[in-house]
Order: structure tokens, then C-alpha cells, then sequence
């Protein structure tokens, strides 16, 4: 059974469509980039895919939307709020525990984040910002990654190994993303959107970068 | 960007609140917080009875004391707003930001016991207790909201335009509706102001209700605090633009109906005489020596007790109202209540808002006996309301993520977070805010400077008395000026007053 099952979907805000009569199924597993120029619906359909398994996805969001005056730490520790119980989320405030903090700071090292554990976010660069985002989502640990333009603040390098490093934490990887380079290189299968519409849905092997022009023309 | 430099001086929120926090403990020991009376809870059981069963007696009375508050709170503020105008103007020389922060910092009931002394109980003294530190407050106001105005129109406009031209078609459409909004608001707090007058003679609902509650007659208590909050929240449906006229004229006839002459002797004395120190006043040439006596006396014995009694008060009273506000916000914040929990939220802190600190500390005075407990109560419950307010409201335009947390954990790690630093904002504004009323509870029993200045009056030493109110007005400064720096330093937040 598919993880999703879209058909015919057709979403629209205010009586403008954003996402057009779409049909398609994701299984488990799969690493799928989808690509599009921006206003094309990328954004949409993966809030919508989240929607629909909310307790299954980790969600990393263009805007990381972080609690400014906390630290890095805490704005990590959040993805798993609802894993501890309240008490425990409140003391942690007030004391971090050293199992988490151990925790968090491995997967900041793989973030590039070394040393920012308790810095706060509102002194930290847009690209440390998305990477704290992305480091929340990925430490919940959740079968389903849905991640939206998760490296466009980082530099090119950076952006190859983060995407790399991301398999180690979801089984099923979906990133929104607008880097033909990456989607070709680091995922199974491409998603194409044009005007909220599919074009392209096919694996990267049958792939070139002269068939995905056409989603920027 | 931050340089390391301003880094350094910068408070971070967690040091500020816990500096605070521990102030407010270390006072703890100091303050007295007894409950004198022996059956607080009998009575108040009385008093919740009260509530349930109202009783209106004599409607004219009720009618009149209304008219009465209306019409003071109207000619007080107009004429405050009057003198406002060419004072805001002048507010860019640095003698005149002085002057407004001095005759703001003290409180309009320490202007009525002082006008009281001079014109007795004539309106004037009602008038003018209001219209002085309403002015100096929209004078403030006023030249921050023309100074963050946008400039571009009057930029725009030939060079030839006069000033006054300048003024009315570049500036005055910009900044109309933030000045009518805030003068609306600071009508609100004269309403209020104009209560509280009662309590020292003046014929408004504050009169009544303290000779009733004296009496034990709850019920009539009851009835003038639920005509007051009805005036309160119909605010916007009587107050119109177009009726001001109307009610100007009507406010003018009821209080110069009981306008006696002014005795200008007593003018006279109290200015050229009673005021001037005892040592050296009139004939008695007094030295040096008589006069440093006399202030040294006046300092160790009453105003170093008040002084620090109104701060021990002050910081208990700042502290409680801190988590006070954090506890009531989200009573109306829609990322943790219903609509109808939000309905219900909103009429709590409406009543907390709106009942003046004052009146709450007279009611708990009667129950728990003259200590600072409560005026910490009454202190907490008035302030908090009005920051809970202004927090759940802002809470309300926040966006959050879909995968966002609930209850308590969204509570704690994402919308209080985010109101941390406007929340320490609201609180340093009101701190001083606090001292003020807490400076005026004295007048009730608790041994702040009000109580102090108080005895004076009622010895009929106005030289001491103002001393006192001199140094209350001082204190309150230097808060003032204390909480302007850790704004700067630990919120973003340096300015926009005219929130609160």
C-alpha cells in the first residue's frame, strides 16, 4: 500500500487553483525532489502531504518559523515536545537534559552547526536559522521527511553533504527544492510542477538537466 | 548589526527577569504582609452576598455622582489636552522634557490635597488636579507620535509652504487618528482619575462609594462599581465626536453650578507662607542650621521609612504582576482558548483593567487590615489586566507552524518566547506607573510616602507635606529613568508609551 494515494487533487486559496487536478502515489522509501519554479505549487502540495499523515511527517518549512529568543537547543528539543511529558518540556526550559543536549549536539555537528548548541537563534545568520529549522525536523526521527527548500540559504558544498546526510534520519525523503543539480544527484525520483500542474514524474535515471528546462521556461 | 562593544551592555531577558525576581525576595522579609483583621473571610462573604442582591437606593444620587465623574474627567482632560499642545511643541528642549516628567511624576491625587489646601472643594481643585499631569503625560505622547510620523508629505511640500501650513496639510492627516485614539484612551484613564477624587471630597462615585462601604452598605457599593464598569465599557457608543460639544457645555453647567468663590487670601498664604519651610518662614529668621535640622529631621523620620516602603512595595507588587500577566493572557488568546473561553477571558480582564488600583486596595484594606498585602493584591490585579490584554491581543496576530505544539508546551516554548521581550517592555513602563500608585496608597494606611504626605496635610504642615511630595516626585523620576535604560539595553521596545 502507498504511503500516499493522491487523486485528482485540486487545491485553491481564494478561487485561484494553486494545485491542479494532480494524481499521483508515493511509496515508502523513496527520496523524491519536487521542482518548480517558485509559485508553481511546491509549497502547497507538500503542507498538503503533511496533512494528510500529520503524526508520520517531520516538517521543516521554507520560513524555519523559530522561536527567536530561545536557543538553538530548545528550538531542536521542540520537535519532540510532544514526546516527553509537559513537566518534563517545562524543566528543560530551566535546565537542559544532558541526554538531549548529547543528542542534539551530534546531529548539529552534522548541520554544520558545531557550537551553536546554546547560542540564540535571533544572533544567527538566515542559512544557521534554516539549518536549525532542518535540524528540528530531522530529530524527530518521523518515518517521512517533508522538508521545503531545506539548503537554499547554504552554499553549494554544504547543500550536497546536508542533503546526503539527510537518508540517516527518514525513511521517505520529499524535499521541495529549486536546484536541478541536487534533485538529479540526490534523489530517486523527480516531481516537475508547472503553473500547480504535473509535468515531470519520472526516477532521476531516466532524467537529464536539458529535461527539467522546461518546469523554469 | 550588533557590535561586541553593544553586545556587552545589552541585559539579556533571563538576567533581568531573575535580578528582579530576586529583588522582589529579598523585599519579602521587609514587607509587611499581615492580615490585621481578625474575620477577613466573614466579611467578605458579606460582600459576595452583595454582589448577588444589589440594591439601587436613591437613583438621583447615583445620576448625579455620574454626572459629576463625567464632567470632571471631560474638563480635566480637555484643558489637559488645551495645554498639551503648545507644551508638545516645546517638548524638543530638554527644560521642558523635565519639567513634563516632574509634573507627571506626581500622582493627580497629591495635585487635589495640594489644590485642596488652595481653592478648597471647588471644581477647580478637581479640574486642575487632572489637567496638570494629564497634560504633562499628553504633552510626552504627543511629540513622540509627531516625531515618529512620516515625514515624506512635508518633505514633499514646496518650500514656500508656512509652518503652519506644514503642520495641517503635511503632518496633522498623518498623525490624526494615533492622537485621537490615544486621547480616547487617556479619557478612559481620566474617568477613573475622576473616581478616585471622590475619595478625597469631591463629589464623584468615589465619595459615595467609600462613605458607603464605610457604612457596610455592600450593596450600594455594588451598584456604584457595576454603574462605573457600564460607563467604562459603553465608552464607545456615547463617546462621538459630534456629541463633545453637547457634553462639554453640560459638564461646564454642572460643575460651575457649584463653583464658590475662590478665597484669594488662602491663595495667597498657602503660596507665600505655608509652603515656605517652618525655620525659616515669615519673621523667623531661621539659619543655616534650623533648616538642615529641619530637612534632616523630615528625612530620617518619614520620608527614609516612605521611600522605602513605596519600593519594597513597588517591586513585590511588579514581580506578582509579571506572573499575574503571564498567568491571565491566555485566557483571551486564541492559541489556547475556544471562542467562548476567549468571550469569557475577555470580560475578566476588562474588570481588572478597569477597576482602579486604588478603589480594589480601599475594598482589600477593609477585609485584610492596613499591611501591603492588599495593595500587592489590588496592585497586581489591575496591571496584570492591562498587560495580559495588550499580550493575548499580539499572541492572537501570531502566525504559527501547522506541526506546531499545543497546551502548555506551545505555552512555554513557543508563544511566551516570542512576547518575552514586549512583555518586559509593558512591565518596565508600568513599573513606574506602579510606584506612582503605590506612592498614593498610602493615603489608604500602608506606610508608603503617601501616608507620610498625608499626616502632614492633615497637621496642616503643607511645608513638609511638599517636601514629601517633592521627593515622591523625584523617586518616580529616577525609576523612570532606570526602566527607559533597561528598555534600551534588554527590549527592542524603547518606545511607543502610548500602548499603555
Amino acid at each position: 500500500m502507498p504511503l500516499f494515494d493522491l487523486q485528482d487533487v485540486t487545491i485553491s486559496y481564494d478561487e485561484t487553483i494553486v494545485i491542479a487536478k494532480l494524481s499521483m502515489t508515493i511509496e515508502a522509501g523513496e527520496r523524491i525532489a519536487i521542482l518548480g519554479k517558485s509559485g508553481a505549487g511546491k509549497s502547497t502540495l507538500l503542507r498538503y502531504l503533511y496533512e494528510q499523515a500529520p503524526d508520520e511527517c517531520a516538517w521543516a518549512p521554507q520560513a524555519p518559523a523559530l522561536s527567536q529568543a530561545l536557543s538553538v537547543y530548545h528550538n531542536v528539543y521542540m520537535g519532540r515536545l510532544g514526546d516527553y511529558p509537559t513537566w518534563r518540556n517545562l524543566w528543560n526550559l530551566i535546565r537542559p537534559y544532558k541526554a538531549n543536549v548529547v543528542e542534539i549536539k551530534q546531529l548539529l555537528e552534522v548541520l554544520r552547526l558545531t557550537g551553536k548548541c546554546f547560542t540564540k537563534v535571533n544572533t544567527l545568520s538566515g542559512g544557521q536559522q534554516q539549518r536549525t529549522g532542518l535540524a528540528r525536523a530531522l530529530y524527530q526521527k518521523k518515518p517521512i521527511l517533508l522538508a521545503d527548500e531545506p539548503v537554499s540559504a547554504v552554499d553549494e558544498y554544504q547543500a550536497e553533504e546536508i542533503i546526503k546526510s539527510l537518508q540517516a534520519y527518514s525513511q521517505t525523503i520529499i524535499l521541495g527544492l529549486h536546484d536541478s543539480y541536487l534533485a538529479l544527484n540526490h534523489c530517486d525520483r523527480i516531481i516537475g510542477l508547472k503553473d500547480g500542474k504535473l509535468v515531470i514524474d519520472a526516477p532521476t535515471s531516466e532524467l537529464g538537466m536539458a529535461d527539467l528546462a522546461c518546469l523554469y521556461q | 548589526m550588533r557590535n561586541a562593544k553593544q553586545q556587552s551592555l545589552q541585559f539579556s531577558h533571563r538576567n533581568v527577569s531573575i535580578l528582579f525576581i530576586v529583588i522582589a525576595l529579598l523585599c519579602l522579609p521587609f514587607a509587611d504582609l499581615n492580615i490585621y483583621n481578625v474575620q477577613p473571610w466573614q466579611e467578605l462573604q458579606r460582600f459576595a452576598w452583595a454582589i448577588l442582591n444589589p440594591e439601587m437606593g436613591d437613583i438621583k444620587i447615583v445620576l448625579n455622582a455620574l454626572l459629576q465623574t463625567i464632567s470632571f474627567a471631560l474638563l480635566g482632560v480637555l484643558l489637559g489636552v488645551i495645554c498639551a499642545i503648545p507644551l508638545s511643541y516645546l517638548y524638543r528642549f530638554s527644560p521642558m522634557r523635565g519639567l513634563c516628567a516632574f509634573l507627571r511624576a506626581i500622582h493627580e491625587l497629591f495635585w487635589a490635597l495640594i489644590f485642596l489646601q488652595v481653592f478648597g472643594l471647588s471644581p477647580l481643585t478637581g479640574i486642575l488636579a487632572l489637567a496638570i499631569p494629564y497634560a504633562a503625560t499628553f504633552a510626552k505622547v504627543y511629540a513622540e507620535i509627531i516625531e515618529e510620523a512620516d515625514k515624506s508629505v512635508v518633505h514633499a511640500l514646496p518650500k514656500y509652504s508656512g509652518h503652519l501650513n506644514r503642520f495641517f496639510y503635511g503632518l496633522l492627516p498623518d498623525v490624526w487618528q494615533s492622537l485621537k485614539t490615544y486621547t480616547a484612551y487617556r479619557f478612559e484613564c481620566g474617568l477613573r482619575s475622576s473616581v478616585i477624587l471622590g475619595f478625597i471630597g469631591l463629589p464623584t462615585l468615589g465619595f459615595y462609594l467609600q462613605s458607603s462601604f464605610m457604612q457596610g452598605d455592600y450593596s450600594y457599593v455594588v451598584v456604584l462599581l457595576f454603574v462605573f464598569y457600564i460607563l467604562i465599557a459603553s465608552m464607545r457608543y456615547w463617546l462621538r465626536p459630534f456629541l463633545l460639544p453637547v457634553y462639554f457645555s453640560i459638564a461646564l453647567y454642572t460643575l460651575l453650578k457649584n463653583q464658590h468663590e475662590v478665597k484669594w487670601d488662602n491663595v495667597v498664604r498657602f503660596f507665600t507662607q505655608d509652603i515656605i519651610p517652618a525655620p525659616i518662614r515669615g519673621d523667623k529668621q531661621g539659619g543655616y542650621d534650623e533648616l538642615a535640622q529641619w530637612f534632616g529631621t523630615i528625612m530620617q523620620d518619614q520620608a527614609m521609612p516612605g521611600i522605602i516602603n513605596t519600593l519594597l512595595l513597588t517591586q513585590i507588587a511588579l514581580v506578582v504582576t509579571a506572573i499575574v500577566s503571564l498567568i491571565v493572557y491566555p485566557l483571551i488568546s486564541k492559541h489556547f482558548q475556544a471562542k467562548l473561553g476567549r468571550g469569557i477571558g475577555h470580560v475578566v480582564l476588562v474588570v481588572m483593567r478597569s477597576t482602579p488600583e486604588y478603589i480594589l486596595a480601599f475594598i482589600l484594606l477593609q477585609f485584610f487590615g492596613p499591611s501591603m498585602l492588599p495593595a500587592v493584591i489590588a496592585l497586581a490585579l489591575h496591571n496584570s489586566g492591562i498587560i495580559g490584554h495588550l499580550l493575548g491581543n499580539q499572541s492572537n496576530s501570531m502566525k504559527l507552524r501547522i506541526d506546531s505544539a499545543k497546551g502548555l508546551n506551545l505555552y512555554a516554548y513557543e508563544v511566551t518566547p516570542r512576547l518575552y521581550g514586549n512583555f518586559l517592555a509593558y512591565l518596565f513602563y508600568r513599573w513606574e506607573i506602579i510606584l506612582r500608585e503605590t506612592a498614593i496608597m498610602g493615603l489608604l494606611g500602608v506606610a508608603t510616602l503617601g501616608f507620610y504626605i498625608d499626616n502632614a496635610m492633615q497637621d496642616l504642615r503643607f511645608d513638609r507635606a511638599l517636601l514629601l511630595i517633592l521627593i515622591t516626585a523625584l523617586l518616580n523620576m529616577s525609576i523612570d529613568a532606570v526602566s527607559r535604560i533597561l528598555r534600551r539595553r534588554s527590549t527592542n521596545k524603547a518606545r511607543h508609551s502610548n500602548d499603555l
